[in-house]
Order: structure tokens, then C-alpha cells, then sequence
């Protein structure tokens, strides 16, 4: 069977390519229709054999399920596509094989006829199979790429050795070369399980070029077989591909591994960085920072129900009711865009009360405002937990972050690219407020020396307050690109505060170069060592042991702000 | 009032205070008087003031926070576990399913080990678990207050670094392939020195025994904070440099502070363990040893008896507020805190001081009342 449909096929290769090849696939199918020879019609049917016209799947469909019809009116014969809806006549709908426009009659209005008027297009049984080797390798030429590349990749998986010489086919005609990597990746693929050696081995050749992760366990088993089967050059050829593969599967884990550490990275800066500003100016660490990133995580969540359906929220028994604008489609999709400054907003709010009402009594008492910012944290963690629920609740992603391209086998999910393009320019922008803003020089005055600030004018309590909103706000935003990446609940703050403290801590306090170095180090360091030691917890570990020992090199980080005073 | 008159009664109450919980409270409860489960909580409590006293050397004394008590806490909590774990033996699920031909720890067969390993062998014996108790939370403050104090960290780096240690310890304990039960660390003990923990005379016994180490824990830091050194402790807390310049190795001392606090944390964990009846590694998490520090903030720093009333009145308020209101206790552990901290930073303890100061100005606003003998001066 196997063979006979091979030689079916190669045979209509050969009286394929001696026919003219500039036919439509539906003047093809006309064609064939009309032509009375069987041998003739099922050449012209494996002629379509790799292409992916979108007319040829329900044409075939109908041919074989006797929806075909030839129309023979004034002497001339139009092949006919008849709809399943009847009238009550029994008359249904005609389209034309060769154009796909409805029949027309000489009024030039749509006719209707009755199959039993015409004559069905008959099919044998070998041109059913013509017609099912067509279906079977149509996705292989399918004009959606995604669905395309599919196709081949299933072909090549799955070695059917019948389905070869379609892709063979395909191969000249291929232009896109992700397809075509996949068409080559799928032929070797296939003629791995050829009984020759030589194609076996150009086939492993191929493979080593091609160097496709996918081929590494069809490799393996090559090599596995050709050792038990003492066919020594192949194992050999199967032990260099492999080791192509694994090489190139190496250097893929490693540039996709620094690309999730410059993403983790580039969320503890946006997070440090507000703790930096806070900590550099009032030698305060905030323990509730963790907290203002679930704020902003939590807002987001509030902006997208607000777009969509609202929400109910259960406050101290009153039950806050926030109305939806059920919006759909793209204006749903914009509610990130909205959620990622109210999210800042909202936590600077927050960090604004905190401050007046709480930190403000103890800029004297560091380490106490310390203990009481963790009273704050505790508290709102209770807050949110009676807010929200104590479990983690769902953020979608709009469709412009939820998509990744896949370079060289290196996948950028969007939402980590965009991650570290806003992380990049929220830097820019703090430094440009830092240093091009009179707020910035007011604020770098009252970290520099605050006595000093106070006697020349300075209100340093209002700079105070709007820092730490400053600071807060940046948490917040975290928050909001948090929601696109982890999971959003109660303690989600938790979980990265230690970070953020290691942070500042490496950087050198109130060093905004510090901070972005150290952020990215630590970043990258936590994903390579997750990598290498397959291990998430061990990796945190060695980070934490890594940092204290960094310590013991740098007390002071790896920026040091040069002061005279003894205490600094 | 002098001095020695002060020291007087100051022993008095101590003794009186000792003698009503290490001897009358548990005759009661022999007597039927007071529940078993009131001995066993009031048992927890000691634990926790132990934990509270270790927090307080260190920062009420020596201004350093360390935000790492409770992991030494839990690692004595574990040392003991280990020894207690090994003691259930044959009455343990597994062994009486006739699976544990070795008699592991549920856990470890769970786990699919066969043989016990090495470094759990030693704990058989009660007196090496006891020595461990103290050795490895021990080391681990020598080594980490060694690198810390070294490089000159202090204030909230030195809360912040010990806070991290403790984070990346907890990460630790909860993997199973540490060997010490993961996340469901130890639990089920049966018997103790031969004792079934699950009679009443052996709780009492062990409550007995709480609150004698605890009594000693608080005359020897009574002790200690009388000598020179503690004098050196509390010039290190109040201003670190001018200690350093007047020729004394300042990180010495606070090295030594940091393995003793370490330690009496550590024996307060080893007591707590038998008396709850397991340990896991939420006990080490960062957020315990801010929880012990809020009893000491609210029960007064700087002071013994501070510590030893607020982890007693937190934990009582705990204990009803849990009960009571589950959904609030976190927003009344949380806002007490921030009040405490910012209304009444001396804690409980300054509340009679503060009273009297504030009857004084009363007083004195009033010229109706003369005092006839001048007002003593306060000694701050």
C-alpha cells in the first residue's frame, strides 16, 4: 500500500512537471472534472500535491462527497458546486469549480438547480486516494505560516516515509525560512529511517547544520540504534549531530537565561530604586515597600475589572461596588495602558499617608521607623487579604504582552521585552527628575545634608513627603508589570523584598548607578545560578551567601557616597 | 529610696514572681486547679520570653537588631526534634505497618531511605542533642557575627543582612532533600528521656523546667548587664565610635552578645519543641523574629522584665484575639505595633514612670495642692 502510493505519486512528479504549470489549482480541478481518462484526471489531481490555494480542500471535499455536479446547458459543460441548503423545490445554491461566483443564467441572476437535473462528477476509488494524499499534505503548503510550519514539523516527527516526497516538493517552492529550516529539519528527520547509509548519513549531516532542538531525542535514539546495530560511521555522524544539537541547545539556554535575569533584574531595579530614593534620603527602610508592590499589582487589578465587568469588593462589612464599563476588544485590552499610572498614582498615595502619618515622628529613630513600617505591612497584607481574598487573583494579560517572538530558538516572551524597555526608561526618567527637575536638586540637597537644606530654605518636610511618595510610586509600578509576569495576592510583596533589600544593600545607598548595576547583577546571577543548579531554592541560597561575603569586601556597596561624618 | 533598698525589692519580686510560677502554679495544676492546657500554654509562653530576653540583649542593649533570633530559635527547636524524632522509633506509623525495618523517622522512609544517615546517627544520645542545641546555633552566630561585625555592618544593614540569613535559612529547611522533614519538619514526638510526652506529669515537668532556665537566663543576663561589660554593651548601643576610640574592640563584645542571644534563643526553641509537640520551618521565617521583637518594643527594651511581659501579654492577647476575632488579630498585632512605637517607645514597663510624670505635672498645675516636700528628681 505503502509503495503504491508512493510510486502514485512520484509517478504524477513525473507527468506533473510535463504539464503546464501555470494552472490555477481551481483550473486544475476544472480540468480534471471534465477530462473522461482516470489516469489523466488523477496526474492532474497529484499535481496539486503542495499547494496550499485555500480553494483546493473544499473542492476535493465535495468531489468526494458528491457535491460536484457538471451543469450542461447551450452546449457548453460548467463544472458546478452544489450547497447543502434545499428549497422547497429541491433546488439549492450553485457555485462555479472554476471561478468560485455563483452561476449566473443569461439574466445574470444566481440559478438554482436541482441535483437530480444534473450529472454527478463520478470518482474511483484510485482518485479518492489521489484526492486524500492532497488533503492529507495540504497544511504543508498552507498560506498561514504558523500553521504551515505546524504541519511540517508533525511530517517530521511522526518519520512517515510516505509523506517524503510531498515535502520534497515543497522544498524548491519554500520561501519563508523559518519554513524552510523546519522543511529541511523534517526530510532528514524522515530519512533517518531510510535503509541506506549514505542517505542515513547525509541525513545526519544535514541535522548537525541544521542543529534543531526538536532533533536531539530522534538523534539520540540514531545513535543508540547504529551502537546496537555495530554501524559505526553512523553513530559516529549521529554523536557529532548530537553533539551540534547540545551545543547549540547550550548557548540557547544561556542567552535565554541572561534574558530572564535582565527581566528579573530589571524588575528589582524599578523596585530597588524606589527604596533607594527612600532609604538614601531618610535612612529609612521601609518595610511596607513589599506592600506598596501589591498595591499596585492590586490596582491593576481593579482597572481591568473596571473595564470589564466591575467588581464587588467587601470592605469592614460594607461591600464597595465599583461599576464596569464592559468594554471588549481592543478598548479592554487598552486598560494596562491605564492601569500602569494609576498603579503609581495610588501607591504614592499610600506612601503619602504613610508618611504623614507615621514616618514623619521617626526620622530620629531608624531603626524604629523600621519596626513600624513593618506594622504598616502587616497591616495592609490584612487589609488586602479582607479586600481580595486570601488568594491569588487573575490578571490577564492584554494581547500585546501575552505573544514572544522566537529568534534563533530564543524565546522573548513580549512581556519580559517590555518589562525591560519600561524598566530602562522609568530609570532615564527617575535620573532626569534626579537631576534636571528643581524637586530633584531639592531632594539631592536634603540627602546630601538635611540640616544644612532645612537653614537655607528648604521644606524639607514637603520634599520629605512627596520622595517617599516618589518612592512608593515606583514600587507600585513593579506592582503593575508584576501582574503581567507572576502572581498577584496578599503577600506577593513578600517574596521580593529581601531582594530589593539586597539590592540597595550591594548598590550603595542612594547610588542610582549602584542600583542599576546591582539589580541586574543580582538578576542575572539568581537565573544563571537557577539554571546551572536546576534548583530555584539552592540558587537563592548561594545569592544570599554571595552577597554577604561581597560584603565583607565592600561594606558599603559598590558605590560609596563620600562623607566626612563619622557616623555615615 | 537607695540603692540597696531598690536591689532589695527588686530580688524580692523576682522571688516571689519565681517562686509562684515554678512552684505554685504547677502544684495547682497537680491539684487540678489549673488545666493542663493552660500549664502547657503558659510553657509556651516562657519559650517565647526567652526568645524575647535574646532579642533584647542584643537590641535593647547593645542596639543591634537582629532580625535572625528566630532562626536560632528554631534551629535548637530542631536539634532537640532530631534527638525526639529518633526516640519515636517503633511507635511510629510506618514501624507499626511493620515497614521500618530500621526504625527511621516517618519522614526519611516517606522519603524512601533505607538507612539512617550519618550525620543524624550521633543524635540517639539526649546529651550530644543537648549539646548541639547550643553548639550549632552557636557557630552559625560566630561565623556570620565573625563576617558581619567585621566588616563594620550595623544598624538596619546588620537587621537587613540578618534578616536575609534568616529568609535563605527558612528557603533551606523547607526542601525536603535536607533531611530534616521539609515542609512538615518534625512532629508527632512521643516520648522524652524515657518520659511519654503526652502525660500531664511530663508536661508539667517540662513546664518546671522552662521556667527554671528561663529564671536562670534572667539572673544571669541580670548579672551580666551589672558587670563592666555590660556597661561596654550599653556605650556600644549609645554612641559605638567614642567605645572604639577609648581602645576597646567593640566587635568583640557585640560578637560575644550575638552567640550568647544566639544561644538562650536556641534553648528556648529546644524547650518550646516538646512542649508543642513539633517544629516546621514557618517557626524560622523572617516575620517570627519581627513578631519577637514587637514583644520587647511593647513590653519595654533596655529592660529584663520587659521582654518576659511582652511576649507573655502579646501571647495571651494572641491567644484570646485568635479565637475570638481570626480575621482582625494581624490588624491589632500590626496597629499596636505602630502605636506602641510611636506613643510609648519605652513599652509597658515605662507605663508606671509615665503615669507618675504625668501626675507630677498634674499636680503641679494645680497650685490649690502644695506638695510640702520637694519632688525627688527622677533618675532617668
Amino acid at each position: 500500500m505503502k509503495y503504491f502510493q508512493r510510486a502514485i505519486i512520484l509517478f504524477a512528479l513525473v507527468l506533473g512537471q510535463s504539464l503546464p504549470a501555470a494552472d490555477s489549482p481551481r483550473a486544475v480541478i476544472t480540468r480534471a472534472i471534465l477530462t473522461e481518462d482516470a489516469t489523466e484526471q488523477r496526474a492532474l489531481i497529484l499535481t496539486l500535491i503542495g499547494q496550499g490555494d485555500e480553494a483546493i480542500e473544499p473542492l476535493l471535499t465535495a468531489w468526494r462527497s458528491d457535491s460536484l455536479f457538471i451543469n450542461k446547458s447551450e452546449g457548453t459543460a460548467i463544472p458546478v458546486l452544489l450547497t447543502p441548503d434545499k428549497d422547497a423545490a429541491g433546488a439549492r445554491a450553485a457555485f462555479r469549480v472554476d471561478n468560485g461566483q455563483p452561476l449566473l443564467d443569461a439574466a445574470g441572476k444566481p440559478l438554482r438547480l436541482d441535483p437530480g437535473t444534473l450529472t454527478a462528477v463520478e470518482h474511483t476509488s484510485g482518485l479518492r486516494r489521489a484526492m486524500k494524499n492532497v488533503l492529507d499534505l495540504i497544511d504543508l503548503a498552507s498560506p498561514d505560516l504558523t500553521k504551515r510550519i505546524q504541519a511540517i514539523q508533525i511530517v517530521g516527527q511522526t518519520q512517515d516515509a510516505t509523506k517524503l516526497v510531498a515535502l520534497q516538493i515543497r522544498l524548491p517552492l519554500e520561501t519563508h525560512p523559518r519554513a524552510l529550516r523546519s522543511l529541511r529539519e523534517a526530510v532528514a528527520l524522515i530519512q533517518l529511517k531510510d535503509t541506506r547509509q549514505e542517505v542515513r548519513l547525509a541525513a545526519l549531516a544535514e541535522l548537525k547544520a541544521l542543529s534543531t532542538l526538536s532533533s536531539a531525542d530522534f538523534l539520540k535514539r540514531m545513535q543508540d540504534e547504529a551502537e546496537a546495530a555495530k554501524d559505526a560511521p553512523v553513530a559516529e555522524a549521529a554523536r557529532v549531530a548530537l553533539l551540534a544539537v547540545e551545543s547549540h541547545r547550550g548557548v540557547v539556554d544561556f542567552l535565554g537565561t541572561i534574558f530572564r535575569g535582565l527581566s528579573l533584574g530589571s524588575i528589582l531595579l524599578v523596585l530597588a530604586l524606589g527604596l533607594a530614593i527612600t532609604f538614601g534620603l531618610m535612612g529609612v527602610i521601609n518595610m511596607a515597600h513589599g506592600e506598596m508592590i501589591a498595591v499596585g499589582a492590586y490596582t491593576t487589578y481593579l482597572v481591568q475589572n473596571i473595564f470589564g465587568e466591575g467588581i464587588v469588593i467587601p470592605f469592614f462589612g460594607l461591600s464597595l461596588s465599583l461599576p464596569g464599563m464592559h468594554l471588549t476588544g481592543w478598548a479592554y485590552q487598552c486598560y494596562f495602558i491605564a492601569a500602569v499610572p494609576l498603579s503609581f498614582i495610588m501607591a504614592a498615595l499610600v506612601g503619602i499617608a504613610l508618611e504623614r502619618g507615621i514616618i514623619q515622628f521617626l526620622y530620629r529613630r531608624p531603626l524604629e521607623s523600621l519596626l513600624a513600617t513593618w506594622g504598616v505591612s502587616v497591616v495592609l497584607q490584612q487589609v488586602l487579604k479582607l479586600m481580595f481574598g486570601s488568594n491569588n487573583v487573575q490578571v490577564s494579560s492584554p494581547v500585546y504582552l501575552s505573544g514572544n517572538w522566537t529568534v534563533n530558538d530564543i524565546i522573548f516572551g513580549w512581556n519580559r521585552v517590555f518589562v525591560i524597555g519600561f524598566a530602562l526608561m522609568i530609570v532615564f526618567g527617575v535620573w532626569l527628575v534626579l537631576t534636571r527637575t528643581s524637586l530633584g536638586l531639592l531632594i539631592r540637597a536634603v540627602m546630601q545634608n538635611r540640616g544644612m537644606a532645612s537653614c537655607m530654605g528648604v521644606r524639607t518636610n514637603r520634599v520629605n513627603m512627596l520622595t517617599f511618595g516618589l518612592g512608593s510610586g515606583l514600587a507600585g509600578l513593579a506592582g503593575a508589570f508584576l501582574s503581567q509576569i507572576g502572581n498577584v495576592g496578599p503577600s506577593m510583596g513578600q517574596a521580593y523584598i529581601v531582594d530589593c533589600f539586597m539590592t540597595v544593600v550591594v548598590g550603595g545607598v542612594g547610588s542610582l548607578p549602584g542600583t542599576v548595576i546591582s539589580a541586574f547583577g543580582i538578576g542575572i546571577t539568581d537565573q544563571s545560578l537557577q539554571q546551572i543548579l536546576l534548583n530555584p531554592v539552592l540558587g537563592k541560597i548561594l545569592v544570599l551567601v554571595a552577597i554577604i561575603l561581597f560584603l565583607q569586601w565592600r561594606p558599603a556597596g559598590l558605590f560609596v557616597t563620600r562623607s566626612r561624618s563619622l557616623e555615615d | 529610696m537607695s540603692a540597696p533598698t531598690n536591689r532589695r525589692i527588686e530580688f524580692i519580686a523576682v522571688a516571689l514572681v519565681a517562686l509562684f510560677l515554678i512552684v505554685v502554679f504547677p502544684l495547682l495544676n497537680a491539684h487540678g486547679l489549673v488545666s493542663n492546657f493552660t500549664i502547657n500554654l503558659w510553657g509556651k509562653y516562657l519559650c517565647f520570653a526567652m526568645l524575647a530576653i535574646s532579642v533584647d540583649l542584643l537590641w535593647g542593649y547593645t542596639g543591634l537588631l537582629s532580625l535572625g533570633q528566630s532562626l536560632f530559635f528554631a534551629l535548637g527547636g530542631y536539634m532537640l526534634g532530631m534527638h525526639l524524632m529518633l526516640m519515636i522509633a517503633e511507635l511510629g506509623v510506618y514501624a507499626q505497618a511493620g515497614k521500618n525495618p530500621n526504625l527511621l523517622p516517618d519522614f526519611m522512609v516517606f522519603l524512601g531511605y533505607t538507612y539512617l544517615p550519618a550525620f543524624w546517627r550521633p543524635f540517639y544520645s539526649f546529651g550530644f542533642a543537648a549539646c548541639m542545641v547550643v553548639a550549632v546555633p552557636g557557630l552559625l552566630a560566630l561565623v556570620f557575627g565573625f563576617l558581619a561585625f567585621r566588616s563594620r555592618i550595623k544598624g538596619v544593614y546588620f537587621s537587613i543582612l540578618t534578616q536575609a540569613l534568616t529568609y535563605g535559612a527558612a528557603l533551606m529547611f523547607f526542601r525536603n532533600n535536607l533531611l530534616m522533614g521539609g515542609n512538615n519538619g518534625f512532629t508527632d514526638y512521643k516520648r522524652l528521656l524515657g518520659a511519654d510526652l503526652r502525660e500531664p506529669a511530663t508536661l508539667r515537668g517540662l513546664y518546671i523546667a522552662t521556667a527554671v532556665t528561663l529564671l536562670l537566663v534572667y539572673v544571669g543576663c541580670r548579672m551580666l548587664s551589672h558587670t563592666k561589660f555590660g556597661l561596654v554593651q550599653r556605650a556600644i548601643r549609645d554612641g559605638e565610635n567614642r567605645v572604639l576610640f577609648s581602645g576597646y574592640a567593640s566587635s568583640h563584645f557585640k560578637l560575644f552578645i550575638f552567640v550568647l542571644s544566639a544561644a538562650i534563643a536556641s534553648i528556648g526553641g529546644a524547650l518550646y519543641v516538646p512542649q508543642v509537640g513539633g517544629v516546621n520551618p514557618s517557626v524560622m521565617t523572617p516575620d517570627k523574629s519581627l513578631e519577637a521583637v514587637v514583644w520587647v518594643a511593647v513590653g519595654g527594651r533596655g529592660t529584663l522584665v520587659g521582654p518576659i511581659i511582652g511576649a507573655i501579654s502579646i501571647n495571651l492577647l494572641k491567644s484570646w484575639a485568635t479565637k475570638e476575632f481570626p480575621d482582625f488579630w494581624l490588624l491589632i498585632l500590626g496597629t499596636l505595633f505602630i502605636l506602641v512605637v510611636l506613643f510609648l517607645p519605652g513599652g509597658l514597663v515605662s507605663l508606671p514612670a509615665r503615669a507618675k510624670a504625668l501626675w507630677k505635672k498634674y499636680a503641679t498645675k494645680k497650685p490649690a495642692v502644695v506638695t510640702e516636700a520637694p519632688v525627688p528628681v527622677q533618675k532617668s
